[in-house]
């Protein structure tokens, strides 16, 4: 269903993403580890489409070209990224933003509208799988909202916009244990056989609640080793530092001229 | 620069949908002031001499009088000889019926989305028609007379009410006030009044759609609404004005007087022409705006200021009577090379009065735009109440907002807060709505909207839709 080869993605001379690979089946769920800097939130938005990166690479979606698409189409054609720091949008209030966002991409799709009050049954059900109250919906998006918050209403958007893949950056991050235990519920209940996720996190703890099917850990810009979730629980263990080295045997063989360490 | 940002500035280059002129046989002075320009306004207007008398002491204060320049605004000389102060299209309604009116005026208004026509009106809104300086037709009239409600243009009531006008002219912008106070009161030449009786609640939105056509001349209209003891009236006014490459004078004044009780709303949508993508042409909007609130009665402001090239305005309430309340909603935006210096003044004289501010700022392009806002508590003003909160939006790298607000209190009992933020659509802002489908476009005009949407919960259902509009069409571009 999506399909990566050999992407790589820059920011001016910095090479971030250098020849990644990978393929996620429908109905898989991938979960994407490695430590700070290693490119997995890049990984993200070169899905999603954030401006500013120059991109070489293959990213395809059930065979559509992804790279070549606005970010607005690839919502269309079912990309949905929950954002490791969702943005407050002040006065524009929570279910106007849902229902327009749905409405923006049953239009590119060619569906019709959603009513209001059909969006309201919509979106009941969607709060009730994050625990969301009612007053929920009447506050501006994500405005004073906490971190948990935040990350709920990612949740909640998910479960509105039913997308074909979720990429999932760090939903972990900052949340107390019952408020993980919510989302990793959310999530786990909109898994389904057409609809694949990519999970990027730091830690193996949310991979307690949610369980991959694959684990891929990913250093310097490349995916170095990938496994089943045993992998996850190797790397609780022993953290990267295996890996580190194995990006090291990646690195020219001779440095280059006139640098030492 | 990034893309994004460099859309954000696309965006921003709206064009002027209003900009057409319309072939109207005008009735033109030759441009100049002095005394007998003043004496020829009031002639043509056939005015009792009371009113020239007054007008021509606002004319000999205006003569001592400099142009004020306190303001964070950069203004091209205005050259006061070389604009005509009289232009009237020269066919006069007779004004019983609407099929009277001009059928070149009816069009031009029809263009502007706002039908004269009684049978096409949608909306429960009277309308008084105003064009270079006079009003052409003032609809709704019959309605309004049973309600014992005057609407009619200022020249009319001159002649109709001249008592009600003589009492109330000048008792709240004297015509000392200011340089552009003094200008208008000596130069006026039409404008809209309005009496609402005691205890009477006005059936219905009244409204004022002022148009400026003719080339080189200005605009001088007087305001004049006065509510009587438990009345209550809603208020709007519209401007539009032709795209001409030199600038265009517009210099009113509004007076409201709200009586024991009573309740004024008064909602402004300013989309006077303001300029190309260079800075040429473009009206300079010099207005001022005051009301006076007596025991308990209530005055509101709310304004959404889009046009111009140079706004200067502070619609002001002065709170004379206990438990009087005044409030000021603002919304201003600054593209292309617009200024604006736009705020209000609350002065606190009666005890227990309350005053808010809530005033919007959103710059984008070259646009500059200041809030200047004076919150004053005399030593009578016991327990004197303001909230103040002032926000900008910056859209771009070339724009600026400024907050200067002033506090003068002399009552220890007064409680006054201030709250300002500045902010700019960030880019994030705009890929986290995409990635959630919406385009670029939806999504700035959703968070602009989101920005001010405070004031225009104040607005009228059909002017707050009007305004998202006009919002969302002087920032993306393509309409027009």
């Amino acid at each position: 269903m999506l399909h990566v080869e050999n992407l790589t993605a820059a920011i001016g001379q910095t090479k971030i993403l250098k020849g990644l690979n990978l393929d996620v089946g429908a109905g898989e769920v991938h979960a994407i580890m490695g430590p700070n800097g290693s490119g997995k939130s890049t990984f993200a938005h070169t899905i999603a489409g954030r401006d500013g990166y120059e991109i070489t690479g293959t990213v395809t979606l059930d065979g559509a070209d992804l790279l070549g698409m606005e970010p607005e189409d690839r919502a269309a054609a079912g990309v949905f990224m929950g954002f490791q720091y969702p943005v407050e949008i002040p006065g524009v209030n929570n279910m106007y933003f849902l229902r327009t966002a749905l409405n923006s991409v049953r239009r590119s799709r060619g569906d019709t509208e959603i009513s209001a009050r059909e969006f309201l049954k919509v979106a009941k059900d969607a709060m009730d799988l994050v625990e969301m109250k009612q007053d929920f919906l009447d506050r501006a998006v994500n405005a004073g909202f906490s971190g948990g918050e935040k990350k709920r209403n990612e949740i909640l958007q998910m479960a509105i916009m039913q997308p074909r893949l979720a990429v999932l950056d760090e939903t972990d991050s900052g949340l107390d244990i019952d408020a993980l235990r919510i989302i990793a519920g959310g999530v786990n209940a909109l898994r389904g056989p057409e609809r694949s996720m990519i999970v990027i996190t730091h830690y193996q703890r949310l991979l307690d609640y949610i369980k991959p099917d694959f684990v891929h850990v990913l250093v310097d810009g490349r995916i170095v080793e990938s496994g089943d979730h045993t992998l996850a629980l190797h790397l609780e263990d022993h953290g990267y530092a295996d890996f580190l080295n194995h990006g090291l045997d990646d690195a020219p063989e001779q440095p280059l001229t006139g640098v030492r360490s | 620069m990034s893309e994004t940002l460099r859309d954000i500035e696309e965006l921003t280059e709206a064009s002027y949908e209003y900009g057409f002129s319309t072939d109207l046989d005008t009735d033109i002075a030759p441009p100049g002031l002095n005394e007998d320009v003043v004496r020829l306004i009031s002639a043509k207007k056939n005015e009792p001499e009371w009113l020239l008398a007054w007008r021509l002491k606002a004319f000999e204060a205006w003569q001592a009088m400099e142009e004020p320049d306190w303001a964070k605004l950069q203004i091209a000389p205005i050259d006061y000889q070389a604009i005509s102060y009289w232009a009237a299209p020269r066919k006069k309604p007779v004004l019983d019926s609407m099929d009277d009116v001009d059928p070149e005026i009816r069009e031009m208004f029809d263009k502007l989305g706002i039908p004269l026509h009684e049978q096409k009106m949608l909306s429960n809104v009277a309308i008084d028609a105003v064009v270079d300086s006079v009003s052409v037709t003032t609809t709704f009239k019959k309605t309004l007379a049973e309600a014992g409600v005057i609407f009619c243009s200022f020249s009319e009531a001159v002649q109709e009410y001249p008592d009600l006008v003589r009492e109330h002219l000048g008792s709240v912008v004297p015509v000392r006030d200011n340089y552009f106070a003094a200008l208008n009161s000596a130069v006026f030449s039409d404008g809209s009044f309005c009496y609402i009786p005691k205890g009477v609640r006005c059936p219905m939105e009244l409204s004022t759609y002022f148009r400026i056509n003719s080339e080189n001349t200005g605009q001088f209209e007087r305001t004049l609404i006065v509510a009587d003891d438990d009345s209550h009236v809603s208020y709007l006014e519209g401007c539009t004005a032709p795209q001409r490459d030199e600038n265009q004078l517009h210099a009113a004044v509004v007076e409201l007087v709200a009586k024991d009780r009573s309740e004024i709303k008064y909602s402004t949508v300013q989309n006077w022409y303001p300029g190309d993508e260079n800075g040429v042409g473009g009206i300079y909007n010099f207005v001022t705006k005051r009301g006076r609130a007596h025991t308990d009665a209530k005055i509101s402001w709310t304004q959404v200021e889009t046009g111009s090239a140079i706004t200067w305005k502070y619609p002001s309430v002065i709170l004379q009577g206990d438990r009087s309340v005044g409030e000021f909603y603002s919304v201003a935006l600054s593209s292309k090379h617009q200024q604006a210096d736009t705020g209000t003044k609350m002065v606190h004289i009666g005890a227990d009065t309350t005053s808010s501010i809530i005033s919007k700022g959103i710059s984008a392009g070259h646009g500059q735009n200041t809030y200047r806002g004076l919150v004053k508590v005399l030593r009578s003003g016991v327990n004197a109440r303001n909230y103040t909160q002032c926000d900008s939006l910056l859209l771009g790298k070339e724009c600026g907002a400024h907050t200067i607000p002033y506090i003068e209190v002399k009552n220890p009992s007064a409680q006054i807060e201030h709250e300002a933020s500045t902010s700019t659509i960030g880019e994030d802002q705009l890929y986290y709505c995409r990635q959630r489908g919406m385009t670029e476009e939806d999504a700035m005009s959703m968070i602009v909207n989101g920005f001010c949407r405070e004031v225009f919960n104040e607005l009228p259902m059909e002017f707050a839709v009007e305004a998202q509009r006009l919002l969302s069409v002087s920032l993306e571009g393509s309409v027009g």
